[in-house]
Formats: structure tokens, sequence, C-alpha cells
């Protein structure tokens, strides 16, 4: 390894990595502190004499408590659960097939029903959410978990098949046609060896699937009335906030708790996730 | 056990004509190597028998089956890849056991073939292990054993020496031979290397641009190659090639370059005499050139100036000038490492007029 001067180290590495940090868990940082400060400190004038607003003396779990006793958010957790859950399954069975069918098999306009599944991705929410909320109604499915659970693959759906396809495109073919011959049919070769040699690609799917269920706020907002149906990103927002009035530590404290389960899910399959952004192993 | 019979058979992609009117009967037990530069067709062709590529017009007949229509798992064939196509996620064990338990074996009788060719193949001790734990000899191995557990009627091979580093693909150059003497199997063999062609085939099938240039056992191939093509692809060093007018002279026919004149032998006369005053190629292989005695006949003898050296150790190949420095023509001599001779020296070389090779300049065909 070439020895490098110091000091180009510490200007081309450690400074700018630090930066990095700092501004990235800065937010997390603020939030943290946010839900543990007490509320006579946190409706303080900012130039109040023993103001100190980076960090708290008399840290405090009253906002938590208050969270979890006089809302619903334990009812948002589990909805925002559910329904992520159930859109990503669907999602990840959908992409899965037509992933692999993209990616393996030769058939009329197959380029460009990719480009055509890849370009539904890109229609905002925003636009798509007027056409899906009559849709819904006609459904009579306002107001119903089932509401998210439909119209969430509507992005997800576009984005695994297209994750999964590049995946699926770094695993050697010969692999599947070495196991049509030893005796598997298409679909044999497909479950028995594609699959489990596609996990970490499957699993970075699923997980991106889940956290963009799981922070998906336009149509929580508006397929969802009822306070108690409501997912955590948007039941934060809408009871949290009455009126001018921003219940800070709540607000802080719901964010956190809803940060949880995500940051899990990450730090669980991590090593996966890096894979399956990255290519499949060699054969 | 089985032939494999290959009639009229076609591959067509959109643009693409790869496999032209191939006709070969690879008889039952019998080695063949499909060998031919990149692009010859000859993988196409083995995944047609596969059963990976569909036919667009031909026939192929498996033992007394005609196959064209049935997929891969059934036709009774194992396949061996050049990047071996080990499953990934199945230890050796299990990769090896695939194809048996796909056809539903009783555990018994798997565990019994399985451990049986991991014995054959010296790899007892890896069954445990996952493919990345392998070195690329022993996944080399552990595909081969996945297709003899098996038993198939034929085996299928598409260059599974290509990604071994040069001695480790001798070493399994011949393992492969002698394992294919102990199973008698049918054996299709696909490679672009002509040492291998020659060494593994009980018959060598050349190949070129999807046409079939020559079938033939390797020895014939090489001292009979029937065109320009397949004389210069077996062996190596390449044949020398020159283009050369043929006269008539004292009764006798003669070639003529710039750089020598040698006469036709008396038996070769008969198929040279219609060229008579016209331009033909002639070859001559490095090993059928050595440095003239006196004793060597005039005719057969020509000048020629040393250009480079190349000391292998068992033997020495000479690159060597013919002709005037306007016109250089460049060959190769393989000569004893005893012959002293020395860069820019001229050297008088001799041929063995029993194996000079006349062409057909147009359609490169064997004279």
């Amino acid at each position: 390894m070439v020895i490098e001067q110091r000091w180009k180290r510490w200007v081309f590495f450690y400074i700018p990595l630090a930066l990095f940090v700092v501004g990235t868990l800065f937010p997390f940082y603020w939030m943290l502190v946010t839900a543990v400060r007490p509320d006579a400190e946190l409706y303080r004038s900012w130039r109040a004499p023993n103001n100190a607003p980076f960090w708290t003396l008399n840290p405090t779990l009253a906002h938590v408590r208050d969270l979890l006793a006089k809302t619903t958010f334990p009812r948002w957790l589990w909805n925002t659960f559910f329904i992520a859950v159930v859109s990503t399954a669907i999602s990840l069975v959908c992409g899965l097939f037509a992933g692999y069918a993209l990616a393996r098999l030769r058939f009329p306009m197959a380029g460009a029903l990719g480009t055509a599944i890849f370009v539904t991705y890109l229609v905002p929410p925003t636009l798509l959410f007027i056409p899906l909320a009559d849709i819904i109604r006609n459904f009579q499915l306002g107001n119903t978990p089932w509401a998210l659970i439909l119209t969430y693959p509507t992005f997800l759906v576009p984005f695994c098949t297209w994750l999964l396809m590049g995946y699926f495109k770094t695993i050697p073919r010969e692999l599947e046609e070495c196991a049509r011959i030893d005796g598997a049919t298409r679909f044999g070769a497909m479950v028995r060896i594609i699959f489990p040699i596609a996990v970490p690609g499957i699993l970075s799917a699923g997980i991106f699937a889940f956290t963009l269920s799981w922070n998906e706020f336009i149509y929580a907002l508006v397929f969802l009335s009822s306070p108690e149906r409501k997912t955590v990103p948007v039941g934060v927002v809408s009871e949290l906030i009455r009126g001018d009035i921003y219940f800070w530590g709540q607000l802080m404290a719901g964010a956190l708790l809803g940060s949880i389960p995500v940051a899990l899910v990450y730090s669980f399959f991590v090593e996966y996730y890096v894979t399956g952004l990255t290519g499949s192993v060699k054969g | 056990m089985a032939q494999v019979l290959m009639k009229d058979l076609n591959k067509k992609y959109d643009e693409v004509h790869a496999v032209k009117d191939l006709n070969l009967h690879v008889r039952d037990k019998e080695f063949v190597v499909l060998v031919g530069p990149s692009g010859c067709g000859k993988s196409t062709t083995l995944r047609m028998i596969a059963g990976l590529e569909e036919i667009t017009s031909g026939e192929i007949v498996i033992g007394d089956r005609v196959v064209n229509d049935l997929p891969p798992k059934d036709r009774d064939i194992a396949m061996v890849f050049q990047n071996y196509a080990l499953y990934p996620h199945m230890t050796v064990y299990d990769n090896m056991a695939f194809g048996l338990r796909m056809r539903k074996y009783p555990k018994a009788e798997i565990d019994r073939r399985v451990r049986e060719a991991a014995e054959i193949l010296g790899i007892q001790d890896l069954l445990h292990r996952k493919p990345r734990q392998l070195s690329g000899g022993q996944r080399q191995r552990v595909a081969v054993g996945r297709a003899i557990v098996r038993h198939p009627q034929v085996f299928l091979f598409d260059e599974p020496l290509s990604n071994l580093d040069a001695k480790l693909r001798v070493q399994m150059r011949v393992e492969l031979k002698r394992l294919h003497e102990r199973l008698e199997t049918t054996a299709i063999y696909v490679t672009h290397d002509q040492v291998e062609a020659m060494t593994l085939g009980d018959r060598v099938v050349v190949m070129r641009d999807g046409w079939v240039q020559q079938v033939g056992e390797p020895l014939e191939l090489y001292a009979r190659p029937a065109n320009r093509f397949v004389a210069g692809f077996i062996g190596s060093p390449a044949m020398n090639f020159a283009d050369v007018t043929v006269l008539e002279q004292g009764g006798a026919l003669w070639i003529e370059h710039p750089g020598f004149r040698l006469r036709v032998p008396p038996d070769r006369a008969a198929r040279l005499q219609p060229y008579r005053g016209q331009r033909v190629t002639f070859g001559i292989r490095p090993e059928d050139l050595r440095v003239a005695t006196g004793a060597d006949p005039q005719e057969y003898t020509f000048e020629a100036v040393v250009e480079v050296v190349e000391p292998l150790g068992p033997e020495m190949l000479l690159d060597v000038r013919v002709g005037p420095a306007t016109l250089p023509l460049t060959m190769v001599v393989r000569v004893d490492p005893s012959v002293r001779v020395r860069v820019h020296e001229a050297v008088r070389l001799a041929v063995d007029p029993e194996r000079m090779h006349f062409f057909d300049l147009r359609t490169e065909a064997a004279l």
C-alpha cells in the first residue's frame, strides 16, 4: 500500500467523511433529543438565558407515554406493518415472475414490455392518485387497508421487476440450462436453482419495497380517513398537529418509534442487501 | 450408450445462419470432437443436441428416437459447461445428486452413485464443500462428476477445459480420455483448441462458418487435410503456405515461387497436370522441412535465411525468410535442437516429398 502524506488523508478522507456523517445523522439526533425533551424546554424562547438547543439535561419519556396512551399510535403501527408486509409480498411474487420472464424468455415485444413497465414506475403518485381514488371508490375499498395494499403495487411491482430482472441477468444462463438437462422443467429450474441463488436480490427488493410502503404518504393520506385506520406517517402528522399547535415531543417520539422497524429490517439484512445491489455470486 | 445421428441440420437466427446442412453420425461409444474457430457453429450444434436451442430444420436422433421436440430433460444426456455451471448454493454432493433426485432415484442408489463417481474423480473429500470453496480444477471434476452419476446415453462437453490454466488443462485432458475409455459412453466434445481435438477425439469434425469442413480420425486430418482451412487449422505451428505456379519442364511437373523451385512428386503429378501454367497453393508443415544435407536431391531443396531462432527444449523452431527481400515469404521450420544455425545465416532446407500439400487457389480444396 502506498503511504500517503498525513494531511492528504485528512483533507481528502477524514474531514469529508466526518461532514457527511454529521450531515446524515444530525436529523436523527435532533429527533431523539426532541423526543425526550420536557415540554418546558421545548417551547422556551430560543433566546432564553439557559437555552441549550442541542442537548437536554432533563430527559423524559413523557412524550412516548402520551403517544402510546393518548393516541392510537400502536394501531397505526400495526396498520402500517400489515399494509407494508402484504403489499410487499404481492409485489415480490409478481416481480419475481415478471423479472424472470423479462430476463430469460425470448418472446415478441419483450424489450418494449420491459420499458413499459419501467415507465409506469416513473408516473408520479401525485398524478396517479386521482384516477386511483376513483377506482378505489368504485370498488368500495375506501378507508380500508386494501385501498393501500392494492395501490402500493402500482409502484412496487415495476420496481421489484426491474431490480430482480437485473439480478437474474447476472446469474449465468448455464446454471438453469444445466438443471434442465439434469431433469428439471424450466419452472423447476427457476424455483430450485435460480430463486435460491437470487435470495440476496429478492431480499433487497423486499427491503426496498417494505421501506417504500412503510414511508408512503400521499395514497395513505388520500385513501384513509378514520384515525384508527391510518398509517404512521399520516397518523403522526394529521393527529399530532392540531390547528397550528405542533406537539413536537410526541411527533418526534412517533417518528422515532416508526423508524425502528425499518432500521431493524435493514440491520438484519444489510449484507444481503449490498450483494443484492452489486450482483450475484460467481458460479 | 447410443448413437447420435444428425440429418441436414440447420440453425438460423434472425440474420445469422449458424449451422448449415450438417450431417454427422456419431457411433455408439465414440468420442467425437467438434472443433473450429469461434463462431463456426460448433457450440450451436452441441446445444441443439442438448435441446437448449431449437432446430430450424433437419433431424437429430439419439439412440433410435428422434429428439427434435423433446425437452432437454427427456433426452437422457448430460452436459459439462465451460464455466462449470455448478449450483453455488448446493454442496458438491447435492450438486452431483441433483439430477438423480429430479429423476426420483431411491436415496441409497443416489448415495452409491455419487460416491462411486466421486471416487473415480478423486473428489471424495470435497463432497461437503460448496463450489466457491473449490479450485478451478476441482470444480471441473465436480462438473464431470455431476454428468457421470446419471449414466446418460450421451455426454456433451462444451469447451470444458477452456477456463483452466495450461498445466491443469493437459492433466484434465488425459483424465477425460481415461474416463471415456472406462465409461464407454458416447461423447461429443466442443473445443476451439486443435490439440485437445486431436488428443481426445476418436474422430474430429472441423467446422467453419457453419459448414463441416472435414470429418476424420485425427491423424487422417493431419496427413490428408481436405482443404486449405483444415490444413492450416490442424497442427501447431501451422502449415506454411505459398502461392506457386505449376510448370512442366523436362517431362516433369515443377512448382515455382520467387524463392524456390521444387519438383512435384511423380505420384502427385496426375492430380496437378490440369493446373499446368496456373497458380496453386503449396503447403508444407514445419516438421516436414529440415536442414538439408549433401545427400538430399537438389529438386527437393531450397535456400532460406534464418530470421528468428526459438529454442523450445525438445525441438527448435526457425523462422526463415524464403525468396528475395522485396517479396518475402516467411516459413516456420521445426528442427532438432542439436542443429547449429545462427540468425541471418543462409541455410538450405529440404522438403519431405511425401508430405507436400497442394490446394486449389480458388476452392481451397486439396489436390
